[in-house]
């Protein structure tokens, strides 16, 4: 095993570990404000890339994926304001202490499953069973650039800035703007915040928006490599949602490390096991840090146990 | 009260109705009803569904046409989801309450292989439109199949790269049913010609990125990858393989058989080599070929009717349809046992997959000849000529 193969196995983690973060990124935000585990998350990916191939067609790049971001922001908000909310409040009752989405979680999680595959249907009537692509942002198909013996798809520089991009402005804005403080303290507790004055309700709402803005911009960015159609959200979603709890949900700085973590893993598992074993490791890893960490591996123990998961 | 305010005698009107009902019932025992069972929907859909579309064109084409020996087709699909129990009971339903005289399909070899015994007994002869080579093997009366054996597939593969100089092999495949059975059939018949396997891997069907599986090929010092698989892994393969800077031929299986896989891989496509049908080529063949004429028709008509390009798929239900009503016309007759023993007499019978010549012992009919190698040249499928 020669040393340029060796470069060759870590950038193809690499690859893994950029499309595993910047999809775990949109899991987490929806988690921060209600705890809850949006299964539509895959969806808003597809949405993503199945939009920008569509706009592209009409609009220049960058329009076209700043189009499919907006579309599938709407999406998200529309989704919780007829779904999460008005059916949220049936499940609970009226008479329910917590109000807003706190109160049936695993409820709203299941609904979020249903939500994906209404979504998927509804992609699968509008683009068809075909596969569906994006150009590449820069060069084309097959092009390639070479670090030490190592070759790479210039996508993955795109790939890895959308990642880094995203995360600092998300931490940022959670941090450092009000908003993102509000969202916060919902997730720790919402009657609490609601009793400081923050509109709980409206977070929620604006917290599946930024969460189907995040997924389409994923979705546009890892087209190109991937590919899309209708029905690739949920294995994108299961291997994000798997990223998320590796890292410890709610942690954007988590999802990005353990992303790559688990994609430079599973690029070098392949040396010893089969590919069809691939996704084995990676669940396999999952467990053991569950067992010892169930907060995940960067997670804290108190936010841990706060949850009601 | 009559709407038209057009004075309406009684007589006139039962005389009327009378007259309809007897014309109904006159063009109602005429017609030859054909069962289909396809997979239109579930996993196998982007096989079933073009043949669902191509067989309800044929049969309109058909009918418009005057029919088969004066009488019209009934055709009277149902839709398996590719699921081998629904198709047995389908096949039953078919042959119970709908009375057919024949039945085309299923799509799948699983379910093909599932009523294959039971129209054999019930005496109803069955053309199916899928690959396996145990569907006609050992031969049944009754039974017939229009793709070319999946051997033939590996085969014509072989044969091009051993022309090509090439001993060691990495062979790719998607872990589904047809990914395992060309693996297995690859590794099977690698060393009549001189081949080795030096590599042999299976990758989950939903995979988004290989280039660590590819790596692993590199490794191995490969001289040529097959991959073989239906799914958008086609693509996703052929541009790792440029991406991580693997320059080896890549051969593909007849499942790459689909202009949107090419459009896919974008330039990274140029150069495969995979073995198909000729449908593909249809406009590339010299005009001396038997096929060409009706491989234009169908694209041509195929399109026009759905706004897609044909596929190789949906030519295999052309083909059961086509070897059906040319049976039936030269039975001149809808006796079951009639049309299997004319359908076992079709001889020099073009179709989409190739040249049919049935036999006694042969029930598919269709010989190495019905397989072209083909390749991609500036994004469109060509015929394949050694460098």
């Amino acid at each position: 095993m020669n040393i340029d193969i060796l470069a060759q196995y870590l950038f193809s983690g690499l690859i893994y570990g950029s499309i595993y973060a910047v999809i775990a990124l949109g899991f987490n935000i929806v988690y921060n404000a209600t705890g809850i585990i949006n299964f539509a998350q895959g969806e808003f990916v597809m949405l993503g890339g199945l939009l920008t191939h569509s706009f592209s067609a009409v609009l220049p790049l960058p329009l076209a994926i700043l189009t499919a971001v907006a579309i599938t922001a709407a999406v998200g908000g529309l989704l919780e304001l007829v779904f999460i909310r008005n059916i949220g409040k049936l499940i609970r009752g009226k008479g329910s202490v917590s109000g807003g989405s706190g109160g049936g979680v695993m409820q709203l999680t299941i609904m979020t499953i249903g939500l994906s595959i209404g979504l998927r249907e509804i992609a699968l009537k509008i683009w068809g069973e075909q596969v569906q692509t994006v150009a590449f942002f820069s060069g084309t198909e097959s092009s390639s650039l070479s670090i030490g013996g190592a070759h790479f798809s210039p996508q993955l520089l795109w790939i890895m800035g959308a990642a880094a991009l995203i995360f600092l402005l998300l931490t940022g804005f959670f941090k450092y703007t009000l908003s993102g403080q509000a969202m916060r303290a919902c997730s720790a507790s919402r009657t609490g915040s609601r009793i400081c004055g923050i509109k709980a309700e409206a977070m929620v709402t604006f917290s599946f928006i930024l969460a189907a803005a995040i997924g389409a911009a994923a979705g546009a960015v890892t087209a190109p490599l991937t590919q899309t159609h209708y029905a690739i959200g949920t294995g994108l979603a299961i291997k994000g949602f798997t990223v998320a709890v590796f890292g410890g949900l709610g942690n954007s700085g988590a999802a990005v490390a353990s992303g790559f973590i688990l994609g430079i893993i599973e690029s070098f598992s392949i040396i010893i096991f089969p590919e069809a074993f691939k996704d084995v490791v990676s669940i396999v890893l999952l467990l053991a840090v569950l067992f010892a960490r169930p907060s995940g591996l960067f997670g804290s123990r108190e936010a841990g146990r706060l949850k009601e998961f | 009260m009559s709407v038209f305010h057009v004075p309406c005698p009684k007589v006139l009107r039962a005389a009327l109705i009378f007259t309809a009902l007897a014309l109904s019932t006159q063009v109602f025992a005429a017609t030859i009803k054909i069962g289909a069972i396809f997979a239109v929907t579930g996993p196998a859909a982007y096989l079933g569904a073009p043949e669902e579309k191509t067989a309800k064109l044929f049969v309109e084409n058909l009918n418009k046409a005057g029919g088969v020996n004066g009488s019209k087709i009934e055709l009277i699909i149902k839709d398996s989801g590719g699921s081998a129990e629904k198709a047995l009971s389908f096949a039953k339903q078919l042959v119970d309450e709908n009375e057919v005289v024949a039945i085309i399909g299923p799509t799948t070899s699983g379910e093909s292989m599932a009523i294959r015994e039971y129209c054999n007994t019930a005496k109803v002869p069955l053309v199916s439109c899928a690959a396996a080579e145990t569907i006609v093997v050992p031969v049944l009366p009754f039974v017939f199949k229009t793709p070319q054996k999946d051997s033939y597939v590996a085969k014509w593969a072989f044969q091009t790269m051993k022309d090509s100089g090439i001993t060691k092999l990495a062979v790719v495949a998607s872990n589904t049913g047809f990914g395992s059975g060309g693996k297995a059939q690859l590794e099977k018949y690698a060393p009549e010609f001189g081949i080795t396997v030096v590599l042999s891997e299976q990758y989950d069907p939903a995979a988004t990125d290989l280039s660590s599986l590819l790596t692993k090929v590199k490794a191995s010092g490969a001289q040529a990858l097959i991959n073989w698989s239906i799914e958008p892994a086609q693509s996703i393969i052929a541009k790792n393989m440029k991406q991580i800077d693997l320059n080896i031929p890549l051969y593909q299986s007849h499942g790459f058989g689909n202009i949107k896989y090419v459009e896919a891989a974008g330039p990274a496509a140029e150069g495969i080599i995979f073995p198909c049908g000729r449908l593909l080529v249809a406009d590339l063949l010299p005009a001396s070929d038997p096929q060409k004429k009706l491989l234009q028709k169908y694209n041509a008509d195929y399109k026009a009717a759905y706004g897609e390009d044909a596929s190789t798929f949906g030519g295999h239900a052309y083909d059961a349809i086509l070897i059906l009503t040319t049976a039936i016309a030269q039975a001149k007759s809808t006796d079951p046992e009639k049309i299997a023993s004319a359908i076992g007499k079709i001889k020099n019978l073009p179709g989409t997959a190739g040249v049919f010549n049935m036999s006694d012992t042969d029930h598919n009919g269709l010989g190495m000849d019905s397989i072209s190698m083909l390749t991609v040249k500036n994004g469109k499928f060509a015929l394949y000529v050694k460098k």
